[in-house]
């Protein structure tokens, strides 16, 4: 077959590049979506350490003896007894 | 683990697209055969080297999974697999859009590049079905390192087949010693194909990168139910 005059050719090149183009857009953006999905979680573990957190901060004295007026008696000797 | 250079690499990356690409439109001679046309050789066969020498990759790292058990080489299999059929999804396109303007047709069965690289193709697609068909992720991870390293073994004898086989149809651009091709289409080929591994390597790593990030925050999330769970209980 003889070359195609260059306004014919030009098309099915543009076609070749534009695929390949296309190709390597569209496989960033769905990488770039799937790290904005990862982000948005990041964020979402975030909030759910900071009431696990938060919910460990106030259930730490009701654990442990903080202090000796938590215990509602005296000395902690007494408690001991 | 896998984000380390990316940045690096992505400008590399970039830079030798754009300098392929100016390369290949500002530098690069017309055929003298095939006229405008020809430019598409310096996507298309560059695509195609890469993804083949990917689905090989594939297969390596399959068998160092194998070896060693370690499923880090079974996710960095899979993605290379994945990227190469991506890249292969390119090879036909632009084949087909070439066909077209050199041959009249936008497939000729009777041609065995094409319909070779088309059996590779479809074989690799028979990876996914077969991967996500099992759920137990240890027998997923080996059942598909099998399979990578049968069909990775493929690739060379398509490629001996290929070259072994006598056609008129196919243009011929890379004899065994490269020597039909004019220096500046060799340079500008090479100039191609370094920028499309460049491609192959960044784009593999940001994968590996995206997949490991999501499967520890997986972990993490698991991990901090499970705190959150044992709390309530107590």
């Amino acid at each position: 077959m003889p070359a195609l005059p260059l306004d014919e050719a030009g098309k099915y090149v543009a076609g070749a590049y534009v695929v390949f183009l296309t190709l390597i857009v569209v496989y960033v953006a769905i990488i770039g979506a799937k790290v904005a999905r990862i982000d948005r979680e990041l964020g979402e573990l975030n909030e759910l350490a900071g009431e696990s957190g938060g919910q460990a901060g106030r259930s730490r004295p009701a654990e442990g003896p903080a202090s000796p007026e938590e215990h509602g008696a005296g000395s902690p000797a007494e408690v001991s007894r | 683990m896998y984000a380390k250079g990316l940045k690096s690499l992505s400008i590399a990356s970039v830079v030798a697209v754009a300098a392929a690409l100016a390369l290949v439109f500002f530098y690069a001679p017309l055929d003298a055969d095939q006229g405008f046309v020809q430019k598409i050789f310096y996507v298309h066969v560059p695509m195609a080297i890469v993804a083949l020498f990917g689905f090989v990759a594939g297969g390596v790292m399959a068998i160092k999974h194998l070896r060693s058990g370690d499923r880090t080489w079974d996710m960095r299999s899979y993605v290379a697999i994945h990227l190469s059929i991506i890249l292969g999804v390119g090879v036909l396109a632009t084949g087909a859009i070439w066909a077209k303007a050199s041959w009249g047709h936008w497939w000729v069965w009777d041609e065995p590049v094409l319909v070779s690289f088309l059996v590779v193709f479809l074989l690799y697609c028979v990876y996914y079905p077969l991967r996500f068909s099992i759920d137990d992720p240890e027998r997923q991870a080996r059942y598909s390192s099998v399979f990578a390293i049968a069909a990775g073994a493929f690739v060379p004898l398509n490629f001996a087949a290929v070259r072994m086989a006598e056609s008129f149809t196919h243009p011929r651009v890379l004899s065994q010693t490269g020597g039909d091709l004019p220096a500046e289409m060799r340079l500008t080929f090479l100039a191609c194909l370094l920028a499309m591994a460049l491609l192959f390597v960044t784009l593999w790593k940001l994968e590996l990168t995206s997949k490991n990030a999501s499967m520890q925050l997986k972990r993490l999330r698991a991990k901090l139910l499970a705190e959150a769970d044992a709390r309530a209980a107590a």
